[in-house]
């Protein structure tokens, strides 16, 4: 009796079938307050971008856009793996030492005579491994990701330093700066990195079992878990893949100098949580999305040049960061409220 | 085709199930035809609920076999038992709120090419099966959006995304309205006429009147019967689900019964609550009756403060009160000993001395009097017979019945007169119940007014002078002891109609 799911109607006759219509949200399988967030940060951005504009004599320059992308790249590609574990309800406090540890280790690897492309392959693998280990640590010794990447963030960093003694390490041909620096006809580099990792982590997210389960155990682990789902492989596997993509920021960090710093991305953790947040993820998980993301970390990015740029002291850039994040997320809060309430 | 004839999709022989202290499921063995409503019925705790989970392999079981279609079952978790055909509606709903109904119904088995998941066919095959459970709504919309029936639709839809052979619905009606239930019931016939077998978990007389087939009751981890429907009535039933003696574990204590000490007028909680009024004696001790969710505990804490009531009115000694809030309670001498201990009731992290003053610090010039904390902790010790190597060890390493008696301790230190006990032996063992009742029996004969909630009968028959019975949120009688009557509570508990025949 194997008739439960008929012969596929090739013609949609939902529409003739009286079947309710739905409405452009619906559509696109999204609920109103999703987009809500999302409008609401992207119109901040488009925003700001304006008056970037108009304000500075310098925002519009090939120069400083160039530098905004280099730079927003490093923390959107890490943001884009946040927005997994976010959606998860996890978090990874361990992605900035992840990035520093890869990127020194990557840089000393060409210094050993490793070609570079290669390096920056196995700098993304060392970030995985990482991530492999926090993985484990969640899914096997059941450590909360809080307590787990705190950890890792001490570990990973201390490690580092220890193999480094704490100095930078220099040396590595100009060749390894077009990672970071390059640029094809009038395109940066880093941006067709960044097109091209978002471009995958979307389709990943909306397209396949991974991103599926990523929305199903952050939304309800009971029930994911009562659907059979592995979770514990699955959680494992976005825990490699956030590490995956820090280590892979980590070198393109350490292209942007030319040098492997193990000082680098102190802190880096916190803003990339603050791009995700503000792009509309939630941090109860179920709800994210990776444009939510990227217009997130291009909103703090823009922020922080334009605060530059107009002279504000470098101090209030983190004040301006804070109440943003406290406003988008305020935002949400009260968008989802408001729905609450009116649908009941 | 009389069900004699065929052959049974799925038989249970001998299937245990042992949790630590508890056999949960002990020795059952059942049969389940295709095409048919099977109803396990029986009382809270009979093991019902783990036979369910042990079919859905949420739960393996610790002896016996399962055949399927004559084959035995291998247990391997919910997924395999998926791919069998046997496919399980929860009481809460296990959807995820964030995906698409189409999403949720594919969820573990979505059809891919490629690694792509191919959307379209999801959604057509979603609208497909929608339709075949009589939801007329688009797959794509998100779950979070539906109400609670349209929600319980999609969990049948999903069932038959996995092609099921056996249906499982634990309490489906549970949140449904009257129109919803009928719309369910068809659903069911629709299912039963594709020769899909349905076992229905309820404690509702009149549904399992209505829908079942066979019944199979259960008591205490056994099956007492499988009957067919025409077999049975619900005096029979009753009595099937019942069944036991009545021990006299716990030996009623004497108490002088005074004046009313509090009196509850018409309290009432949209959806919750129905104008709901009661009222308990000095040296009472007052039973709360009823099922799972008929609103005793939610009654309990209006009365309490802790939740917002629409309409009401508390008395306490004659003398109207207002209660907004639980300080208000505890203030006019009103203590409430939650049911879940850890969640609500102690600080695990403290000690018993630092619990047992939690709600009533002895202060002395703006500082917490470490001197007289400890004396009052030791007197309750000594009163209460509280058994622990120190009063300064944290609750946490206490055995339940002795924490127990660190709430009742702390209820004690603010002067409460008026008690009520939320399911006082939950997580106890037989002895330490034995010593929790012969406390709640001597705090009544010291004159304080009790209320007892519980969902084990007997406990409640043995103790209490009157018992109160609640059914879907209305206090639907009263009982004096003289007139204790276990089929009578249970048929009103249950929402029986032939109540006066018992």
């Amino acid at each position: 009796m194997k008739d439960t799911v008929k012969p596929i109607d090739k013609t949609d006759k939902a529409q003739g079938n009286g079947e309710e219509r739905l409405s452009i949200l619906q559509r696109f399988r999204m609920s109103a307050l999703d987009l809500a967030t999302q409008l609401a940060a992207g119109g901040a951005l488009i925003i700001v971008f304006l008056y970037l504009s108009f304000a500075s004599p310098v925002f519009l320059t090939f120069n400083n856009l160039f530098n905004i992308v280099a730079q927003t790249t490093v923390t959107a590609v890490i943001a884009i793996g946040m927005t997994f574990v976010i959606v998860t309800a996890g978090i990874d406090l361990s992605v900035g030492s992840t990035a520093a540890l890869a990127g020194v280790l990557g840089v000393t690897l060409i210094l050993h005579g490793m070609s570079w492309p290669l390096a920056v392959v196995c700098g993304a693998v060392i970030g995985a491994v990482v991530g492999l280990v926090n993985g484990l640590l969640i899914t096997v010794a059941r450590l909360s990701p809080f307590i787990t990447t705190l950890g890792m963030m001490s570990v990973a960093r201390g490690v580092l330093y220890i193999v480094t003694g704490a100095v930078a390490v220099y040396g590595v041909s100009d060749d390894f700066g077009l990672l970071g620096q390059g640029i094809i006809g009038s395109i940066p580099i880093p941006l067709i990195i960044l097109v091209v990792v978002a471009v995958l982590a979307h389709i990943i997210l909306s397209r396949t079992r991974l991103g599926r389960y990523t929305y199903a155990i952050g939304s309800n682990i009971e029930a994911a878990r009562l659907s059979g789902i592995p979770i514990g492989r699955y959680l494992t596997v976005i825990y490699v893949l956030q590490g995956l993509l820090a280590g892979f920021a980590g070198m393109i960090a350490s292209s942007r100098v030319t040098s492997g710093q193990p000082n680098f991305g102190v802190g880096l953790e916190l803003d990339v949580i603050a791009a995700v947040v503000v792009g509309g993820a939630s941090l109860f998980g179920g709800q994210g999305t990776i444009i939510g993301t990227l217009i997130g970390a291009f909103l703090i990015a823009l922020i922080r040049n334009g605060s530059v740029l107009l002279g504000i002291n470098i101090f209030y850039q983190n004040v301006i960061i804070g109440v943003v994040i406290w406003v988008a997320v305020f935002w949400d809060q009260f968008r989802r409220r408001r729905l609450m309430t009116s649908a009941s | 085709m009389p069900l004699s004839e065929q052959a049974p999709l799925i038989q249970l022989q001998g299937i245990s199930k042992h949790f630590p202290g508890v056999l949960a499921v002990d020795d059952v063995s059942m049969d389940i035809y295709p095409g048919e409503v099977h109803v396990v019925a029986g009382e809270n705790g009979a093991g019902k609920s783990t036979l369910m989970k042990l079919l859905s392999q949420v739960e393996y079981p610790t002896r016996g076999t399962v055949m399927l279609n004559g084959q035995p079952v291998h247990f391997s978790g919910p997924r395999h038992a998926q791919s069998l055909g046997i496919a399980m509606v929860y009481q809460e709903f296990a959807l995820a709120p964030h995906l698409s109904i189409a999403q949720n119904m594919f969820l573990g088995q979505e059809p891919t090419r490629l690694g792509l998941i191919e959307r379209g066919t999801e959604v057509r095959q979603a609208r497909e099966l929608l339709k075949r459970v009589g939801l007329n709504i688009n797959p794509r919309r998100v779950v979070s959006d539906l109400s609670v029936a349209e929600q319980q639709m999609v969990e049948i839809a999903k069932a038959l995304a996995v092609d099921a052979k056996l249906v499982i619905m634990d309490e489906p009606t549970a949140t449904l309205t009257g129109h919803e239930i009928e719309e369910l019931f068809t659903v069911i016939r629709r299912l039963t006429e594709r020769g899909i077998a349905i076992l229905y978990i309820s404690h509702r007389l009149d549904e399992i009147f209505r829908i079942a087939d066979r019944v199979t009751v259960m008591r205490d981890g056994k099956v007492v019967a499988t009957l067919p429907r025409e077999e049975i009535d619900e005096p029979k039933l009753i009595r099937l689900m019942v069944g036991r003696e009545l021990e006299n574990l716990y030996p009623k204590p004497e108490t002088i019964i005074g004046d009313v000490m509090l009196r509850v007028e018409g309290i009432t909680r949209a959806n919750i609550l129905h104008n709901c009024s009661f009222e308990v004696r000095a040296g009472e001790i007052l039973g709360f009756a009823g099922l799972v969710g008929a609103g005793r505990t939610e009654l309990a804490r209006a009365v309490f403060g802790a939740d917002h009531i629409d309409a009401g009115t508390v008395w306490l000694n004659g003398r109207r009160i207002r209660i907004r809030r639980p300080t208000d309670a505890i203030d006019h001498g009103i203590g409430y000993l939650t049911e879940d201990r850890k969640k609500n009731g102690l600080a695990m992290n403290l000690g018993v001395d630092q619990n047992i003053t939690l709600a009533n610090l002895p202060m002395m010039a703006g500082f917490i009097d470490l001197g007289k904390e400890k004396r009052i902790a030791l007197r309750e010790r000594d009163q209460l017979r509280i058994r622990t190597p120190s009063v300064r060890q944290k609750v946490q390493f206490l055995s339940g019945g002795t924490q127990q008696k660190v709430v009742v301790a702390r209820w004690l230190e603010t002067k409460a007169q008026v008690l009520f006990f939320d399911e006082p032996t939950r997580g106890i063992d037989v002895g330490a119940k034995a010593e929790m009742f012969e406390l709640i029996g001597a705090l009544a004969q010291e004159g304080r007014a009790i209320v007892i909630i519980s969902s084990y009968l007997p406990e409640l028959l043995n103790m209490c002078d009157r018992i109160l019975v609640m059914w879907e949120g209305r206090v639907v009688g009263s009982i004096p002891r003289q007139q204790f009557s276990e089929e009578r509570i249970i048929a009103l508990a249950t929402g029986a109609k032939e109540v006066e025949a018992l």
